[in-house]
């Protein structure tokens, strides 16, 4: 594969290499956001059937862990562009 | 590229030709859109103020249920009593933002106002300057960076280690990652449109039927994206009451 590689025209090969850097960067970004918005919606549905009454301040809760969690994927995104 | 699908470059999505004026004053698209956010948002107050009946009514009614929504849903959760001056705030922010996310679906603009770093990078400047300008008036320069960086209960061995890591997120990562959330959700949401909207322009082309799957999702995603302008708008008025209201009590 080597060899292929060095075939290649260096500029293609670098744009390459930074497209699929891109790629493994969103990818990891997203591992850990994807469980934690799990847990927290997990944990609000349980916390919700377990007491309706406060479903709406669990709700509201919910959605602040949410956008707490969800940055980490974001910075990703926005690194994926930035390498680009 | 098997389709002939071939997706424009980011910067053909996101930069607007300069419709006039010239270098640091140029106003584009983007500019023009803002514009019609701030200036929905003061009409549609205005409009709502002009005649305070007692029963509302139409645009009245739908301000005053905004305006409750505010109240009750984030100040009074957030803040408590005491954060009901930053009412006409964060309901002026709520609403600016809105306006200028649902442009995202509006046909003929399709663009979010806030898919664009610097607007949302200012919203973020103004909230890092209130609740740091709160948290001072209320304890003292020096009895805020305590406040932030000692708060009682830590044990001692980690001390300097949790100062540095709560300076610094507080002071640097609490505006970064507001305006960061709101810039790249608008970005994903304007991308994920745009992908699905070639994607089905490219298919109907090449085969009429094909179409049908990429069009519907295409339906569904512009429903999807009224909820993401909304809930981003609210998570940003959200956050600005936790910070402000952070910074200004008392005990941790």
């Amino acid at each position: 594969m080597l060899h292929v590689l060095a075939a290649q025209n260096p500029g293609e090969l670098q744009a390459g290499l930074k497209t699929v850097g891109a790629g493994i960067v969103y990818g990891g970004a997203a591992i850990g956001p994807g469980i934690g918005i799990g847990l927290v919606v997990g944990n609000a549905i349980t916390a919700m059937a377990r007491q309706p009454e406060a479903a709406g301040m669990v709700r509201t809760t919910m959605f602040l862990g949410i956008a707490f969690t969800e940055a980490l994927a974001l910075f990703g995104f926005v690194l994926t562009f930035l390498l680009k | 590229m098997t389709l002939a699908l071939e997706f424009p470059p980011l910067s053909r999505l996101v930069e607007w030709k300069t419709l006039f004026f010239s270098g640091p004053l140029a106003v584009n698209k983007v500019v023009l859109i803002m514009w019609m956010a701030a200036v929905g948002t003061f009409v549609f107050f205005w409009m709502a103020g002009r005649r305070g009946s007692l029963v509302p009514t139409g645009v009245q009614n739908a301000a005053e249920s905004v305006m409750d929504f505010i109240h009750n849903g984030v100040i009074l959760q957030t803040m408590g009593t005491e954060g009901l001056f930053w009412a006409p705030f964060l309901t002026t922010v709520f609403c600016f933002i809105l306006l200028g996310n649902i442009f995202e679906i509006v046909p003929l603009v399709q663009m979010p106002a806030n898919a664009r770093m610097a607007i949302p990078f200012f919203l973020a400047l103004v909230v890092f300057v209130s609740y740091n300008t709160v948290g001072i008036r209320k304890h003292g320069p020096w009895g805020y960076l305590k406040s932030i960086m000692f708060p009682p209960g830590v044990p001692v061995a980690v001390r300097p280690l949790f100062a540095l890591i709560a300076f610094v997120s507080d002071i640097f990562v609490r505006p970064f990652a507001l305006a960061v959330r709101l810039f790249a959700n608008m970005l994903a949401g304007h991308l994920l449109l745009a992908t699905f909207a070639i994607l089905t322009g490219a298919l109907f082309r090449a085969t009429i039927v094909g179409a049908a799957v990429p069009g519907a999702l295409l339906v569904a995603l512009t429903g999807f994206e009224v909820l993401v302008s909304v809930l981003q708008a609210f998570i940003f008025t959200m956050l600005t009451a936790v910070f402000i209201g952070l910074a200004q009590q008392t005990e941790h």
